[in-house]
């Protein structure tokens, strides 16, 4: 497929731009209730990257990962300070936005930064319905634009020719990794600029998870990739950053070959030749 | 791929005027819901304030109230001969409550097994519906029930020691109006118990009656003492059953073929009777209204009780 708006698209190939930041994380501090669930964090997240968050459990990557979107606004005793904040993107129309900004219209945010989930979670409607909810919020489009920007998510989300058959069947009666990637659709379709993956494949096979890595590592050239993984392979394979967490602290981050194959620190060593975690 | 015309366009609504109605529609849903506390202020400041006119008057005193074994405010036209014990009407309401609940706990509760964990599919296409129909009967239709069939009935077998109106008659008919309340609350609270705890006892060898009796029921119990709750307030609510049925003299016994005015039976007989308004056999409904909201409000809070300490909850 050629492009015939090639201003809109940028298709040329990211890896070759420098690191530009969009997302800047400094000195971030975020509690539970009483328990500090990250300790003076600062990462910085580049623009049309995959990041991948790695680390054991409960290091703090799933907390920094939903404080992107402000996920944690509907967890009882969850507040964070410092800084978070999103570059300005004049292509987006909007300023730098302080995430963290007690006033912030986080619905408004939510739309700007898309989260998948580790469980894939698509409403009880039909495969099309499921694309077009967040459109049908967000937008005014007519019925063709709206068919239009169904099959162009899907097509994005690699998930098209398996489903385009049935769109009005039941999302639910499609496999794990299928639902996993009308989730993604779903995500893309109210045009965001950074996608949150939590976990996005520790609840499918390995060939959907397959699947869903060469999407991710193919999403890229348009969004801004965030990941938190268990799976060190998987960070390795499809993420271009890395950073890795212990016990709510950065530890390491860095260009994600390099933290695989020559570590600066000792814990990160051990982490990543599976020593333990 | 082109972008999407919808996408390019960057058309989003404004979520900042969004949040403004945001803010609307929560305040609204609140008031809404502050309308039922409103309500229920009202009635017990409707309760309290009559029931003073009772409680005011000098042939009335609270332990009189509370331990005379005599009800006669109907019977009675001149006040120095009334006699207000409330125990007649509370042993009326306590017989046939207690015949209901032995009726509709276990049919209830073991239909609510069977439901949720043996019947097949097209046993519970049509049992459920049935169920619902009974849920659907108007009590008055329960109550001719009672009188044209359950009663007789219990006259033919006892050979005539059943009276004509008699707790166990409308006990059974209330009964009966509170199964389809136990069984569909009971079975929700069953089928909300995931099937990996299911899994997990079939695993360890457990038969398919094991697993439901000494795994999904304790694990729905709260949800199937709220069932049970619910029925006892329903019970001793329910008015239009006791009032066709139960008869209407207030009898202190613990005996189930005789007569049985409830609580709900007496403000019932008492509104529709010749006493004047503004009389303190009159005003006597409300002394005995106060008492039944008094015992339906307990339940209500054991309920809450019951269901916080019992209540398990499930990923």
């Amino acid at each position: 497929m050629s492009s015939v708006t090639p201003a809109i698209e940028s298709e040329e190939n990211s890896d070759a731009l420098p690191d530009q930041t969009l997302i800047h994380i400094e000195k971030l501090n975020a509690w539970y209730g009483d328990f500090q669930a990250i300790h003076d964090l600062s990462l910085e997240i580049p623009k049309h990257k995959v990041t991948a968050f790695i680390g054991p459990s409960g290091c703090g990557k799933s907390t920094l990962l939903k404080w992107i979107n402000r996920m944690n606004d509907v967890v009882p005793g969850a507040r964070a300070k410092g800084r978070l904040a999103i570059s300005g993107d004049a292509s987006n129309d909007h300023a730098e936005i302080n995430v963290l900004d007690p006033g912030l219209d986080v619905v408004g945010l939510r739309r700007k930064v898309g989260i998948v989930f580790q469980k894939p979670n698509p409403f009880p409607k039909s495969i099309y319905d499921n694309v077009a909810f967040g459109p049908r919020l967000h937008m005014k489009t007519s019925k063709s634009e709206l068919d239009e920007l169904v099959e162009w998510s899907l097509q994005k989300a690699a998930v098209w020719d398996e489903v385009k058959d049935r769109l009005h069947g039941p999302a639910l009666g499609l496999s794990g990794g299928q639902q996993q990637r009308l989730c993604i659709a779903r995500a893309i379709a109210v045009g965001p600029e950074v996608l949150l993956m939590d976990e996005p494949c520790s609840a499918l096979d390995p060939s959907s998870t397959l699947a869903i890595e060469d999407l991710i590592f193919e999403l890229r050239t348009q969004y801004t990739i965030v990941i938190v993984t268990h799976n060190m392979q998987q960070a390795s394979r499809c993420s271009d950053k890395t950073a890795f967490f212990f016990e709510g602290k950065l530890i390491e981050a860095g260009p994600t070959e390099q933290l695989f194959t020559r570590p600066q620190q000792k814990q990160t060593d051990d982490y990543v030749r599976g020593k333990f975690g | 791929m082109p972008l999407p015309k919808a996408l390019q366009n960057r058309e989003f609504r404004s979520t900042r005027s969004g949040a403004f109605s945001e803010r609307l529609i929560v305040i609204s849903l609140a008031l809404c819901a502050t309308a039922t506390v409103l309500i229920t202020v009202g009635i017990i400041y409707m309760l309290i304030t009559q029931s003073a006119g009772f409680f005011r008057s000098e042939a009335v005193t609270m332990s009189g109230f509370l331990t005379d074994t005599e009800w006669t405010a109907l019977q009675s036209k001149d006040l120095a001969q009334a006699k207000f014990g409330i125990l007649p009407l509370l042993s009326g309401t306590f017989r046939v409550t207690l015949i209901a609940m032995i009726i509709a706990l276990p049919l209830g509760l073991i239909t609510a097994i069977y439901l949720s964990e043996f019947a097949s599919a097209r046993i519970r296409s049509w049992l459920k519906p049935t169920l619902e129909i009974i849920a659907g009967v108007p009590t008055v239709v329960l109550g001719y029930f009672a009188i044209l069939v359950i009663s007789p009935s219990l006259q033919l077998i006892s050979d005539g020691a059943f009276s004509t109106f008699n707790a166990t008659g409308a006990g059974i008919a209330v009964g009966i109006l509170c199964l389809p309340m136990v069984c569909s609350l009971s079975e929700d609270a069953m089928r909300a118990v995931p099937r990996s705890l299911r899994e997990g006892a079939y695993g360890l060898g457990c038969t398919p009656f094991e697993t439901s009796v000494k795994v999904v029921v304790p694990a729905a119990l709260s949800g199937i003492i709220s069932a049970f709750l619910l029925a006892f307030s329903r019970a001793i609510g329910e008015t239009m059953v006791v009032a066709l049925a139960a008869g209407t003299l207030p009898t202190m016994t613990l005996d189930p073929t005789q007569q049985a005015q409830t609580m709900t039976g007496f403000i019932v007989e008492m509104i529709k009777s010749e006493s004047e308004y503004g009389t303190v056999q009159y005003y006597s409904l409300y002394a005995v209204a106060v008492t039944l909201f008094a015992i339906t409000f307990l339940m209500t809070l054991g309920g809450q009780i019951i269901r916080r300490r019992f209540k398990e909850s499930y990923q």
